[in-house]
């Protein structure tokens, strides 16, 4: 032991996860280069769309609801330290539609769907499923990745939309029966505040987050090793890879559109 | 017919193939044996191209197995993994008919759900099974399922491992006298992997033991009992002492 093994240990897991971006990579320009080629899987695309989008919908509503609601009460407490309480609807829909709908909606997409797929498709892989589809001459990225990439490109977006709306919603609620505003006020605050710009950002990046999401629990689902410990560690590191990705492609997201 | 040629395949430090040579003649049943660990399945995966061999050659009618179209090299093969790999989200009639529900082979469902029926009828199970899911079936039942799988689209090669472990003595003769039926009347090519004796005589022409990772003793099937190899003999016979390790 050395005074340097903490600092060869920072050294090999930063090698450690460089390589695993360059694997996803690698793993992403495949699935790409899957989508358009014949044959395509209807049906499991369908399944994938009701599973990631369909199902999501109440998970991602109370997150949204209570998110806008104690966004409320924060503002309204915050800015009755300037005498600015005024504005409780303008910023509970920019941080809303802006920032907290698409983060909290991208990471609750990964907590529900990236764990599901990764524990999934694992699982077929330790049971020798898609040795299975192989020899069957089925290719697991096509009927597998595919689909469920596709899916969550197109439903999550969908999702944050209607997360968004709730969120504002949860703001409106507090807002007019806590704190006092009048609810036709509100309403017309909001609408007149939010540009197009704000709420085509949130769907953008909601897509974004959805494909993270999808994309981590394929690729951790298909990198899984043998038994039931593998299975636990594919869908374990697929949600932190998910969570994290998301969180830095939300940065830089908001850096690529409001920054001056 | 399948020739291999120095096969070797190796898990990191455990050598598990170390240069295997074989000939699988066409429209021949061999029967691979050998001892628990050994690599027989790693040896049909090396086939199939689902384990990369390290070294040596594998030829498919005269083809190299690692090249050209891999949809046409597969769609030739059928596999019964030795743990059924059946797809749990799939009813059992849509993991028989998978290859004919979609792909080069796709037809109607309804035909595709019939010629499935009629495949869970040629493994012993009833028509009702086939609305059922894999995890309510019994082990010997996925098994069959399984079988029922690897021969619906009829191919020209079939791989079994271990056919009939896991099934009743009748439920056995009724899969062996299957696989034998489909070598002689269907003309395919045939390796299965089994630890059943009266299996083996009722399947093989030829048989293989696999031991050491290589293939120790290749023949035909009415040599076994007087193969003059005492790996085989101790093999055959069950026995406890001999050249082969009783702990690896
Ligand atoms: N994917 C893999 N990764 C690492 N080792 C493997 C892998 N597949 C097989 N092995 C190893 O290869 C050896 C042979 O395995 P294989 O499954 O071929 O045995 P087998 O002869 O079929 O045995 P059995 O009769 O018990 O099924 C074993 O030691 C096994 O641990
Ligand atoms: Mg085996």
């Amino acid at each position: 032991m050395s005074v340097l093994s903490p600092v060869a240990a920072i050294g090999r897991s930063t090698m450690g996860a460089l390589a695993a971006i360059g694997r996803i990579a690698i793993f992403a320009g495949r699935t790409a280069s899957h989508v358009f080629r014949p044959p395509f899987y209807p049906r499991e695309f369908a399944t994938a769309l009701a599973g990631i989008g369909y199902f999501s919908l109440p998970v991602v509503g109370m997150t949204a609801l209570f998110t806008g609601g104690a966004l409320a009460l924060q503002i309204f407490a915050g800015g009755a330290r300037f005498n600015a309480e005024a504005v409780v609807p303008q910023i509970v829909a920019i941080g809303m539609v802006r920032e907290l709908g698409p983060v909290l909606v991208g990471l609750m997409i990964a907590a529900r769907v990236t764990s599901s797929i990764a524990a999934e498709i694992a699982t077929m892989k330790v049971t020798e499923q898609i040795d299975a589809l192989v020899t069957l001459s089925t290719h697991p990225i096509k009927y597998l990745v595919v689909p469920r990439v596709l899916a969550a490109l197109i439903t999550v977006p969908i999702l944050v939309g209607i997360g968004d709306v709730i969120g504002v919603f949860g703001g409106y609620l507090v807002g007019t029966l806590r704190l006092g505003f009048n609810p036709a006020a509100y309403i017309q605050n909001t609408v007149d505040f939010l540009e197009f710009w704000d709420i085509a950002s949130s769907l953008i990046k909601g897509a974004a987050f959805g494909g993270i999401a999808a994309l981590m629990g394929c690729f951790y689902g298909m990198a899984s090793e043998r038994g039931a410990q593998g299975v636990g560690r594919a869908t374990k590191a697929s949600v932190v890879a998910a969570a994290v990705l998301i969180l830095a492609a939300n940065f830089l997201l908001t850096q690529a559109f409001f920054s001056v | 017919m399948i020739k291999l040629d120095g096969v070797e395949k190796a898990f990191g430090r455990n050598r598990v193939l170390r240069g295997i040579n074989l000939e699988v003649p066409r429209g021949k049943s061999v029967v691979v044996i050998g001892g628990s660990g050994t690599g027989k399945s790693v040896l049909l995966k090396c086939i199939l191209g689902l384990v990369q061999p390290d070294s040596g050659r594998i030829m498919v009618d005269g083809k190299d197995a690692g090249r050209g179209d891999r949809d046409a090299f597969l769609a030739q093969f059928g596999m019964l993994f030795q743990g059924g790999a059946l797809f749990d989200s799939l009813h059992v009639w849509e993991n028989v008919a998978f290859r004919l529900l979609r792909g080069s082979l796709k037809r109607p469902r309804e035909e595709a759900r019939a010629i499935a029926i009629e495949k869970l009828r040629r493994v012993g199970l009833k028509a009702d099974v086939a609305d059922m899911y894999p995890g309510e079936l019994s082990g010997g039942m996925q098994k069959r399922v399984g079988l029922a799988r690897a021969i619906a689209a009829e191919p020209q090669i079939i791989f079994f491992d271990e056919p009939t472990t896991g099934l009743d003595p009748i439920m056995a003769g009724v899969i062996n006298d299957l696989i034998r039926e489909i070598v002689v009347e269907m003309g395919a090519t045939a390796m299965t992997i089994t630890h059943d004796m009266s299996s083996v005589r009722a399947i093989a022409d030829n048989v293989a033991m696999l031991h050491g990772g290589v293939i120790q003793w290749y023949g035909p099937v009415a040599d076994l009992d007087n193969s003059g190899d005492p790996f085989v003999d101790q093999f055959v016979h069950g026995r406890a002492e001999g050249p082969i390790e009783a702990v690896r």
